[in-house]
């Protein structure tokens, strides 16, 4: 549906910046798909750049079969009312109501009044806010402006819905009510949505693929639950580290040496296991087995899609001389290992 | 009858005088007013939209206009009547009376107003017009449909202002025998030290100045939600 070939965007100015720097990316009609990075990654230029907000300064992008970076003018007008969008601070039209927000894309474009005010209101309807009709903006909560806004940039017919941190200026209950209309939406009507997000529950909650940004790059693109399970950046395993406890972890124990106080033999070992391996009773099995004690100190169990991705902290102990095996039967068992540090003996 | 005969001796004396006044100081500031609206909106538009990153970014026209207002900005206004003399005659077929000030008034004052419309259109929202370009509206439509409306009340409020300011310039207008409330004010009152008549053509020119406010004031209370 999206296609992205070597498209780059480079500001002019006292130094040359590459917001994004030679990004090749192919969306799939229907999927949702999600573009992370921390701020200044690029991100939020590469989704302009889809809609030609920004004009790419290398490169092709085409949507729908329509190569945009040929078109100017009117054509790409045309292209443009194909692809909604909606904003981190809404952009609502505060002079107009409700209704009139909604309907805003529509008018000009040919159809009745009645058909057009009918239309917004049946958008309204499906973001159950049909009541607000005739108030304006300001009157609104952040949740419900998104919600007019994503009725707003529905009023075309899009094919796409480009979500710039759509949800970045709301709290986390609004957020989750967001995307669960986000995935009504897509699931009732097979609209192609692409996410840009700096928030990893959205990421987890929302999207089927993920492509993680850094320095105008994509570093890594694939299944979100690939992506989280295996993470082969730096720049991803930080960003999933800052939605888990996990790097808090780490940092407590590297500044509490008395919490390291392990005796002779003890490991603290980090475990992360898939779907797979997480049905089986690991850490019992392991202490019946071989007699290895398993202290948990972190734990932490995600659901990503409808994968499953635990990770565990833990202090090895008990008959301390079976560890290594203890490791090797986890290993077998598509556990990932990791000793954080051992006990002095 | 009586108050005001004590009151205003002098107004009284030749009523027909002073309302002829009011008069071609409301037929002045009502025709140059009009045409500055029209000029004024239309060249704070164009600054806007040709600015560099506007929507029909044109750096070459930003420039020459931009350098236009200025430049007509700093004249001060008795020396612009002088200095577009030929262009007044030219345009309006005089360069005295009522006719012969509306040209100088109107381009005194759209400079000044338009520069009050292109900030007004500062204060619109970038994102605003970021979200209708994505809703592929085009350049002509976020004008009308955005800009202007979402900074209406912005530009009523810049238009009041120079309505304002623009009837004080009016006051200049006996230079070129104009008449209106300035020129009644000094030949009539301060000249022969009449002293109502300077009182009754301030109250006249208050009065004006406030329902001229308070109509802004309005159009921007009811463009604002």
């Amino acid at each position: 549906m999206i296609d992205l070939s070597h498209v780059s965007k480079t500001f002019e100015g006292a130094s040359k910046v590459h917001a994004v720097n030679d990004v090749s990316l192919h969306i799939n009609k229907g999927e949702i798909y999600g573009i992370v990075g921390f701020s200044g990654a690029g991100k939020s230029t590469l989704v302009r750049c889809m809609n030609l907000l920004e004009k790419p300064t290398g490169g092709k992008v085409t949507v729908d079969g329509q190569e945009l970076t040929r078109l100017k003018g009117r054509r790409l007008n045309q292209e443009r009312k194909k692809i909604g969008m909606i904003f981190q601070q809404f952009n609502l039209f505060a002079t107009r109501t409700v209704l009139d927000n909604v309907a805003f894309p529509l008018r000009y474009s040919g159809m009745s009044r009645k058909a057009i005010l009918e239309k917004a209101r049946g958008l309204l309807k499906f973001v159950e806010l049909e009541d607000k009709a005739d108030t304006y903006p300001s009157q609104l909560s952040g949740g419900q402006k998104q919600r007019v806004a994503i009725a707003r940039a529905l009023a075309s017919d899009p094919k796409v819905l480009l979500c710039d941190e759509a949800t970045s200026a709301l709290d986390p209950q609004t957020t989750t009510s967001i995307l669960k209309l986000l995935k009504k939406l897509n699931a009732e009507t097979g609209i192609t949505i692409v996410v840009i997000t700096h928030q990893m529950q959205v990421v987890k909650e929302l999207c089927q693929r993920v492509a993680v940004m850094e320095a105008g790059r994509v570093v890594e693109e694939g299944e979100v639950y690939s992506v989280f399970a295996n993470p082969q950046k730096p720049i991803t395993q930080s960003f999933i580290n800052t939605a888990s406890n996990l790097s808090r972890v780490q940092e407590f124990l590297a500044e509490n040496d008395s919490f390291n106080k392990l005796n002779p033999g003890e490991q603290i070992i980090r475990l992360k296991y898939l779907d797979t391996s997480a049905a089986e009773a690991l850490v019992s099995t392991v202490s019946r087995e071989y007699g290895v004690d398993m202290n948990i100190i972190f734990g932490n169990i995600e659901w990503i899609g409808n994968h499953l991705l635990g990770e565990l902290i833990v202090i090895a102990t008990g008959q301390t001389e079976k560890i290594p095996d203890a490791i090797e039967y986890l290993k077998n068992r598509n556990v990932d290992v990791e000793v954080l540090s051992h006990g002095n003996s | 009858m009586a108050i005001l005969e004590s009151w205003f001796p002098h107004v009284m004396d030749k009523p027909d005088k002073f309302l002829e006044s009011i008069e071609e100081t409301l037929i002045m500031t009502g025709w140059s007013g009009a045409l500055m609206l029209v000029f004024g909106l239309v060249l704070g538009v164009m600054l806007t939209v040709t600015k560099k990153g506007g929507i029909m970014d044109c750096p070459i026209a930003f420039q020459i206009l931009d350098k236009l207002i200025n430049l007509f900005r700093s004249i001060p206004f008795v020396i612009l009547i002088a200095f577009l003399m030929n262009i007044t005659k030219f345009i309006m077929g005089t360069r005295i009376g009522i006719k012969g000030v509306i040209v100088p008034l109107v381009v005194g004052s759209v400079p000044f107003f338009s520069r009050q419309v292109e900030s007004a259109l500062a204060g619109v929202n970038g994102g605003l017009i970021e979200a209708a370009k994505s809703m592929g509206v085009s350049p002509l439509g976020i004008i009308f449909r955005v800009y202007l409306k979402e900074g209406a009340a912005a530009i009523a409020r810049g238009a009041t202002i120079t309505l304002i300011s623009l009837i004080g310039l009016t006051a200049m207008a006996g230079y070129v025998g104009a008449g209106g409330l300035g020129d009644y004010a000094i030949t009539y009152g301060y000249n022969y030290n009449r002293m109502d008549i300077v009182w009754a053509s301030v109250i006249v020119i208050v009065v004006i100045v406030t329902i001229i406010q308070a109509i802004g004031t309005l159009i921007a209370k009811k463009t604002t939600h």
